[in-house]
């Protein structure tokens, strides 16, 4: 399965994964607004761990957001695998949500009454794939993330870096165009960050999907292909490796 | 996997949960025993009314709206004809369980040992019919505490009273009735009816009784009371004829116990018609079961169509309005108690689904960003009503299930309105099947109304916003 995910991707390597044009996004505050993203164009090339790194207050999660399409630029174009997502509806970009973007939360997120491997199994319900599929692609994935014999454990018996690596296997599952992690090994112990980060560069690796990162991490940073550095809004520095 | 998330969830606040479910639970059992209660008030009701005037009461055309003033000219003549014809229908006769003439009437009726008279309403009937229509009990609702009237057909002249009758007339030594005080020695009568009676020459009402009692051919015993009951003929004579009493017979309504006279219909008659042709008012049909009404109530109107007959068909209903202003009553009281009920489950779902929306907003907002759409946030908590609404109410008629089994092995009684006699309390749930599943249904709908409003509040949760929540 992921080297079907790697000849996918094979073929649009040049093209960005995701693009933003001149975005921006103001919130109101009360009476006060805040503009959190002021004019930012940025483009974002497949397979890389590419980070977006910055003071906390930066808005480098609102981008985050904006990447993710669980939040709505106030002017500006952002593509994302090709798709202008301002063109589509709510219900449109909640079923390209399902097939095209994994995310990874700060606090894991997963769904507390469902056990690792029904957590994992999620994503693909939505995107209607058959159950031996299902079947097949979340024990795979479980055990790539090194919890198979965890699969029957609900989230409030795993320990944090468990769960994050449960919310990896999660992200990675439907085999998404993009994944976003915010802030992932905030609240993981350095040792357990560490070999959170090592599964995710691996897991990137191996599935060659574009990770997308919003942190501050120092050990995080260090394991970047592409960073966008974030201050007040607006992208103040970059760096690509080769 | 959604009802998966449902019912687990349900199940993460347990005491929430289930408290939301007892009180569900109880509503639903309230609503189901009560309705039970209701279910069997009516139909002890109905079966009151179908023994004392069957299902289905023959008329001449008019008398229903006009006649029961006078009863004597509404009289249908040839009756028995009439009955017969009924009785031998091929479509009728296995439908019939009773089919009797009656004859009803007014007058005085006075004791001449105490010198005591008032008016008083009359019934003339077949004593066995009588006694077989009482009887009927299509529902089981334990009446056989009504005794039988305990005349015969073969003697007319004996009859039977009200117990405030007895009284009025100064009967209750003779009849050895207990709780039943005699009458204060001296006592002026305030009785119009009575006044009149005692207008007349003392002489005269005493000869027409004395005429008229060979007509009776009765062997009276003798210590049976009598009294004399006087009525205008058909034709406008006074008649008067001599009824032996039986007994007196609590009628359930005071009103009509003080005034209540029941005799052999052939006495009735004789008073009624005198020398002239012997009619009835009416011939009560009784059927086995009441379903059938319809179908008998059409064929005798076809059959009167056919032989050119000039009469008409009433139902218990109509006969006995009580029944139907207490069948309202208590439906509105169920509607009610009904209304009160759902509120309170309303409110209590509703809060609960607030409760737990605002504890899992992080997961909607975690839902909506992996990729569920809105109208799968709304269809996620509905499903959680409905599920709540579900075991609740599946939990509520099993208690009442429960409740009802209790009540009817208590052996307690009561005395329903109208009643003589105390009947036992009874629940029907076994049989209120549409009673039970729409109840069901509608606990569960209004779980899921009452899901609605958090529903729509979860699904229009901003992703972000929802993420960011504490």
């Amino acid at each position: 399965m992921l080297e079907a995910s790697k000849s996918r991707q094979d073929g649009a390597l040049d093209e960005p994964v995701v693009k933003l044009d001149r975005v921006t996004k103001t919130y109101r505050i009360g009476a006060v607004e805040v503009r959190a993203v002021r004019g930012v164009s940025l483009a974002i090339a497949p397979q890389r761990f590419t980070m977006l790194i910055g003071p906390s207050g930066s808005g480098k999660t609102t981008l985050l957001n904006l990447i993710g399409c669980i939040d709505a630029p106030t002017s500006g174009m952002v593509r994302i695998a090709g798709q202008d997502v301002a063109k589509l509806s709510d219900t449109a970009l909640s079923d390209f949500r399902a097939r095209h973007v994994g995310f990874i939360f700060q606090s894991f997120s997963l769904i507390p009454v469902l056990t690792a491997y029904e957590n994992v199994e999620y994503p693909l319900l939505l995107t209607g794939v058959s159950a031996p599929k299902r079947r097949e692609a979340t024990l795979e994935m479980l055990e790539a993330v090194g919890l198979k014999d965890q699969r029957r454990q609900r989230p409030n018996e795993l320990s944090g870096g468990q769960k994050q690596r449960v919310a990896i296997a999660r992200a990675l599952v439907k085999r998404p165009d993009i994944v976003l992690a915010d802030e992932p090994t905030a609240n993981l112990d350095s040792e357990t960050g560490a070999s959170v980060i090592a599964l995710m560069r691996r897991m990137q690796a191996e599935s060659r999907t574009t990770f997308i990162f919003a942190s501050h991490d120092s050990q995080l940073i260090s394991h970047a292909d592409d960073t966008f550095t974030i201050r007040d809004g607006g992208i103040v520095g970059q760096e690509h490796a080769a | 996997m959604i009802f998966k998330i449902a019912f687990r969830s349900i199940f993460r606040n347990t005491r929430r949960s289930l408290t939301t479910m007892l009180t569900i639970a109880i509503g639903t059992a309230a609503t189901l025993v009560f309705g039970a209660y209701t279910v069997y008030v009516v139909y002890g009701l109905q079966t009151s009314a179908v023994d004392r005037v069957g299902h289905l009461t023959v008329y001449r055309r008019g008398y229903f709206d006009f006649g029961s003033g006078n009863p004597a000219i509404w009289g249908i003549p040839r009756y028995n004809a009439v009955l017969k014809m009924i009785t031998t229908d091929p479509v009728l006769r296995p439908l019939i369980a009773v089919a009797t003439p009656v004859q009803y009437m007014a007058g005085i009726a006075s004791n001449s040992d105490s010198g005591e008279s008032r008016t008083f309403i009359g019934t003339g009937f077949i004593p066995s019919d009588r006694d077989r229509m009482k009887h009927w009990d299509e529902y089981d609702v334990g009446r056989a505490g009504d005794a039988d009237t305990g005349l015969r057909d073969s003697d007319v002249s004996q009859g039977i009273v009200g117990v405030g009758m007895a009284r009025v007339l100064g009967l209750c030594e003779s009849l050895h009735l207990g709780n039943c005080p005699k009458l204060p020695t001296g006592a002026p009568s305030e009785n119009a009816a009575a006044a009149d009676v005692a207008s007349l020459p003392k002489q005269d009402f005493s000869d027409l009784v004395a005429r008229d009692q060979p007509a009776s051919g009765a062997q009276h015993g003798p210590l049976l009371p009598r009294i004399d009951l006087l009525a205008a003929t058909a034709g406008g004579a006074p008649n008067v004829v001599d009824l032996e009493i039986f007994k007196a017979d609590p009628q359930g309504v005071r009103e009509l116990d003080d005034i209540y006279v029941g005799m052999h219909i052939a006495l009735a008659q004789e008073l009624v018609y005198g020398r002239g042709e012997h009619r009835a008012t009416g011939i009560i049909i009784q059927l086995h079961r009441t379903e059938d009404m319809p179908a008998a109530r059409a064929r005798l109107a076809k059959l009167f169509r056919a032989h050119g007959l000039d009469l008409e068909t009433r139902d218990f209903a109509e006969i006995t309005p009580f029944y139907t202003q207490a069948l309202n009553l208590f439906r509105s009281i169920f509607s009610f108690i009904s209304i009160i009920i759902g509120i309170v489950v309303i409110f209590t779902v509703s809060n609960a689904m607030g409760m737990s929306v605002i504890e899992r907003t992080d997961e909607i907002g975690t839902t909506r960003a992996l990729g569920v759409r809105r109208a799968g946030i709304r269809r996620q908590f509905l499903i959680e009503g409905v599920l709540l609404g579900a075991m609740g109410a599946t939990g509520g008629v099993l208690i009442a299930f429960l409740v009802s089994w209790l009540v009817n092995r208590s052996g307690l009684t009561w005395l329903p309105p109208g009643q003589a006699q105390p009947v036992p309390l009874r629940l029907y749930m076994i049989g209120a099947w549409d009673l039970i599943g729409w109840t069901w249904a509608l606990l569960i709908g209004l779980a899921a109304l009452a899901a609605l409003l958090p529903a729509n509040r979860a699904a229009r949760l901003q992703i972000v916003d929802a993420l960011r929540h504490v």
